[in-house]
């Protein structure tokens, strides 16, 4: 059964990315229809941490762009998404850290980031509950935190006569056509891909790599931390190289829980949660806050990132499939970014200018790096 | 720091204690884990003002002369720690032990069902007041309202009783006729009936139950229904026992297969886990006589001494037909299933109410939508009324089974263990 059109825009997954394009596309007059399945992901899984990384001017650019439009909307957001302002302090351990913080320091700056270097002791002053002796820190001013499922809710809510949403599960994509499991066929003038690890199911030449990760929280407590605290290792070592790694990364939310990361694992598709894996992340976590392990840890959990083979996401029309836009591959970086995602995607998709902040970066974001004709080039 | 035994007991009631005293003879290491500071489960429960039996408080006295039982009280089971490993904590550390055979004694929570006022201070569970007061809660002169099902009531009441509180009404949600047919039944169990004439009194109502609970800042007043009236009674308790639900969350955290909500276990007590056993409460409900053969059963199997266990079977039916007959007797109302109020909170924890868990189809998408299961407990709580009121699967366990030290969940870290 093939019905007419659906809408104009089909978004396939309801999370922080799809959310964030429903949003956008819906503020440019068009009507959306979000289809989502109701499948964990990571949306709900992840750290809600709004975080400027430099691997590449790319991401630069998409980050500080995407957490300033977060910082924007910040005012509007009910108090249910904790949305807060609290910047992120990047740990040296050691001089060579040191040597990157004041590497990203720069590159942060030239950007126009308010960020400052920190000496061992302005961080022991700032940060007591962390171990003495560490080198310094990097604190970027504009980071923030926020809880992922409550802002997607918030985003799909916005427009509601504009915004429709189906608990329904797309088998098949055939440009701005999907089939859902029921067997029915929806059409829209374009199809919005933007359901993160899932997305390889429905297109499969999308080179895209889970790595899972774990996660724990705390009981609640009095403040701890100020800042989300997080390894400069975490690029610097960490998280380098294929093997599986973990690196410092807590937070405290506004209930007074404290959410401990990170690990990543490349070869595994379990999504239970792999106790050695668990033992190790959090030992690393007491390395830096001795006072952790006294707190009563309530509950741990996996999630899986979904990755493109250069790190950055592919936002844009896929190259062989006219109709079908794509936004996926956002690894870590999906909360962050989903706001400057759906920003350039509604920009791509209407043949408007794209955003200022991205011109000079836009074919860094294209799926054509690895699918179609030019992928091969 | 990775310790060894040939047998280990999780929990100390009746059960896990028979089980390492019929498993001691043989000389094998066994350790018993217990979260409670003493041995005896919540049946016997030791305190300022409980007075334990005399064979709990033989029991006891014979773990203690077994070199070859090590108890640890006041411990709990953390996590998984890879096969036939554990995580386990105290107070002081955290540590992993690795067995050879277990038995899972783990016992049974009481169900908690949400209906208006159920989370104001001043409203517990039918055992939880007795522990609290064999615990030293002072509840002399205080107005007691007991509710629920079952013989646990009777318990409850007892105990209230005997540390000078005024028990003004025992609400029985079963109909006189089922309770009537369950005592004529207790002849073939004498020592049943004598704690049942022990234990009636003249403000023991059939056919009653709950339906709201009042105060501003703590209890002041019930409502109960009474047959076709709804009677309004001022209290300072009020103490709810709609009967138990087993803790299996650790079983099956380690695969053991769950019937009927309750651990499936073989004529041996063997579960669908080899070398996992279970006995008690866990794997159905029948009270301490049937615990404590189940749990010897289980003791012998585990050692693989089948021919003593077997000469134990007689017993286990016998105790077995008992708590068939219990548990048709008291089988719940489902009207006290329809007593939350859109309003009424589900999830303590996280303060979410039955309207916005009702509007859900399952236990995750409740969950991932509501926060509901969230918080400290886990879903111990609201996944069983869940389970109980919407027909939700509940959760599997995750590490921590419950909260436990950021240091002790380090330990599963490979490279140091």
């Amino acid at each position: 059964m093939i019905q007419g059109h659906a809408a104009d825009v089909i978004i396939i997954g309801g999370g922080i990315i799809g959310a964030a394009c429903a949003n956008e596309l819906t503020s440019h007059g068009l009507d959306v229809l979000v289809l989502d399945c109701q499948r964990p992901a990571a949306t709900a899984a992840g750290m809600g941490h709004l975080v400027v990384l430099d691997h590449s001017p790319a991401e630069l650019a998409l980050g500080e762009y995407s957490v300033r439009l977060w910082r924007e909307l910040a005012p509007q957001m009910p108090d249910n998404c904790a949305m807060r302002n609290n910047g992120t302090l990047w740990l040296a351990c050691n001089e060579e850290e040191m040597a990157e913080a004041e590497r990203k320091h720069s590159a942060l700056s030239a950007f126009g980031l308010g960020c400052e270097l920190m000496t061992g002791e302005a961080l022991a002053h700032g940060e007591p509950s962390l171990r003495p002796g560490l080198f310094g820190a990097l604190k970027v001013s504009g980071d923030g935190i926020l809880y992922a499922p409550n802002a997607a809710r918030w985003l799909l809510q916005r427009q509601p006569e504009r915004v429709h949403q189906q608990q329904a599960q797309v088998v098949e994509v055939q440009g701005n056509r999907v089939l859902l499991a029921s067997g029915q066929w929806l059409k829209a003038t374009a199809v919005v891909l933007a359901s993160g690890i899932y997305a390889g199911e429905l297109c499969a030449d999308l080179p895209l790599q889970a790595k899972k990760g774990h996660l724990l929280i705390t009981d609640r407590y009095p403040a701890q931390i100020s800042h989300t605290l997080v390894e400069l290792g975490y690029v610097t070592s960490a998280h380098k190289g294929n093997g599986p790694s973990v690196a410092f990364n807590v937070q405290q939310r506004p209930t007074g829980q404290l959410f401990v990361g990170s690990s990543r694992q490349f070869d595994n598709h379990d999504p239970a949660v792999d106790a050695a894996m668990l033992g190790r992340m959090l030992r690393r976590a007491m390395e830096f806050l001795p006072g952790l392990g006294g707190l009563n840890g309530i509950r741990s959990w996996t999630g899986f990132r979904s990755a493109s083979p250069d790190g950055q996401p592919l936002i844009g029309e896929h190259p062989t499939q006219p109709g079908l836009w794509l936004a996926v591959g956002h690894e870590g970086l999906g909360v962050t970014t989903a706001t400057g995602t759906a920003k350039l995607l509604a920009a791509q998709l209407l043949r408007n200018p794209p955003p200022t902040a991205l011109q000079a970066h836009l074919n860094a974001y294209l799926p054509q790096r690895f699918i179609g004709a030019c992928a091969h080039a | 720091m990775t310790q060894h035994v040939d047998l280990l007991i999780i929990g100390a009631g009746p059960a896990g204690m028979a089980a390492a005293l019929a498993a001691a003879p043989s000389a094998i290491s066994i350790a018993i884990i217990d979260d409670n500071p003493l041995p005896g489960g919540q049946i016997w429960r030791d305190g300022p003002q409980a007075r334990l039996s005399a064979s709990a408080r033989q029991m006891r006295a014979r773990l203690q002369r077994h070199g070859n039982i090590q108890l640890h009280s006041a411990s709990k089971v953390v996590a998984f720690a890879g096969t036939k490993r554990l995580l386990l904590e105290n107070a002081e550390e955290g540590w992993v032990l690795a067995y050879d055979k277990l038995i899972v004694c783990t016992g049974a929570r009481e169900l908690l069902l949400p209906f208006p006022g159920w989370s104001l201070p001043g409203v517990t569970g039918a055992g939880a007041l007795q522990a609290l007061i064999k615990g030293g809660l002072p509840v002399a002169g205080e107005r007691i309202v007991i509710a629920g099902s079952g013989p646990l009531l009777l318990a409850a009441a007892a105990t209230a009783k005997k540390n000078g509180a005024e028990v003004v009404r025992i609400a029985e949600q079963a109909s006189l006729g089922d309770v009537a047919r369950f005592g004529a039944g207790l002849w073939r169990w004498p020592n049943k009936m004598i704690q049942a004439l022990d234990l009636a009194s003249g403000v023991y109502r059939t056919s009653a139950h709950v339906l709201a609970a009042s105060g501003v800042d703590r209890l002041e007043a019930v409502r109960v229904q009474l047959g076709d009236r709804v009677h309004e009674i001022a209290c300072d308790r009020l103490a709810c026992g709609f009967g138990l639900v087993p803790n299996v969350e650790i079983a099956t955290a380690l695969g053991c297969r769950i019937e009927h909500r309750a651990i499936f276990v073989d004529q041996w007590q063997a579960s669908s886990v080899a070398d996992h056993y279970a006995a008690g409460e866990c794997s159905g409900f029948g009270g301490s006589e049937l615990a404590l053969v189940e749990g010897r059963i289980a003791g012998l199997a585990a050692l693989g001494q089948r021919a003593q266990a077997r000469k134990l079977w007689p017993e286990r039916k016998h105790w077995q037909n008992f708590a068939d007959r219990l548990n048709r007797a008291f089988a719940l109302n489902p009207a006290l299933k329809k007593l939350a109020k859109p309003d009424t909170l589900v999830c303590r924890c996280e303060d979410v109410p039955y309207a916005e868990l009702a509007n859900h189809s399952s236990w995750t998408a409740a969950k991932l939508n509501t926060r509901c299961g969230m918080g400290a407990c886990q879903g111990r709580i609201c996944a069983t009324a869940g389970q109980t009121l919407l027909g939700w699967e509940p959760p599997q366990l995750r590490p921590p089974f419950s909260p436990a030290r950021i240091a002790t969940l380090a330990c599963l870290d490979e490279d140091v263990a």
